[in-house]
């Protein structure tokens, strides 16, 4: 079971409103390679790994994502918090506001919505962790562009922190890989 | 830890967190290490330290019976997006 407690993994203190990069953020919340997927993929891959390091290693990583999605989930809400309607409409949120409104819905910055098909979970343990080592790397690079998209510390810096997860966790699928391979 | 304010002992929290998460997910690959494994057990001792000092002054992290304290309440106090 899980335990929740009461704090982010790392602050997120955003007080200036930033509809734009809210906007950019819903690819980390709700598309392909979030925090979402993320977290879902390695927790629901987990059950059929084959070498308990491996399944410790899927199932610690996919609970750090569940926090990290949190965070992300924290930025979206404080940049569309304070965020005036005119500023909704010219980040191109008109759409997100008519349904969601200032809700945090886990959808991509073009409003897709998010789906399962995101995340794979073949059963063969070699398959999934090479698609977890691929996400981690893909996770990193959509960091890098959201990062390189904004000059507000207070959104750079906690995104500093959750890239350099990414990295972590490929280097400790890969050693889950060596692991596999090894058996 | 008497003398931290709040808001510097959730950051000790968070910081001696961070090195058990670290140490963890290590771990999970390299369970027979016995350094990380030291090292582990001692973030792991201060952390739990602070959080029962954090816990003892400004009330409950944790939910589902973790965080036995009659200070402060779960429910009413800051959530973490706020």
């Amino acid at each position: 079971m899980w335990i929740y407690q009461k704090k982010l993994e790392y602050p997120v203190n955003i007080t200036t409103p930033n509809a734009r990069m809210a906007k950019a953020l819903m690819a980390q919340y709700g598309g392909p390679d979030s925090e979402l997927a993320a977290g879902v993929r390695y927790l629901t891959q987990r059950f059929s790994m084959p070498d308990r390091r491996v399944k410790a290693t899927c199932n610690d990583i996919g609970t750090e994502e569940l926090a990290h999605w949190e965070m992300i989930g924290t930025m979206i809400f404080q940049c569309i918090r304070d965020a005036t309607l005119e500023e909704m409409e010219a980040a191109g949120l008109i759409g997100y506001f008519t349904m969601h409104s200032k809700g945090v819905y886990p959808a991509n910055p073009d409003g897709v919505p998010f789906t399962a098909s995101y995340i794979a979970c073949t059963g063969d343990p070699i398959a999934d962790i090479v698609e977890d080592m691929a996400a981690e790397q893909k996770a990193r690079a959509t960091y890098e562009h959201l990062i390189a998209l904004t000059d507000d510390m207070a959104i750079i810096d906690p995104l500093r922190f959750l890239r350099e997860r990414e990295i972590v966790h490929f280097q400790r699928f890969g050693e889950c890989l060596e692991i596999l391979q090894s058996m | 830890m008497s003398e931290m304010t709040q808001s510097e002992l959730l950051r000790a929290i968070s910081e001696y967190q961070f090195v058990a998460v670290e140490l963890n997910l290590y771990l999970d690959t390299h369970p027979g290490d016995e350094a990380a494994r030291a090292d582990y057990l001692f973030y792991s001792e201060q952390l739990r330290e602070l959080i029962r000092a954090y816990e003892a002054q400004f009330g409950p992290l944790m939910n589902f019976g973790h965080s036995p304290t009659d200070v402060g309440d779960y429910v009413t106090s800051e959530w973490p997006w706020e």
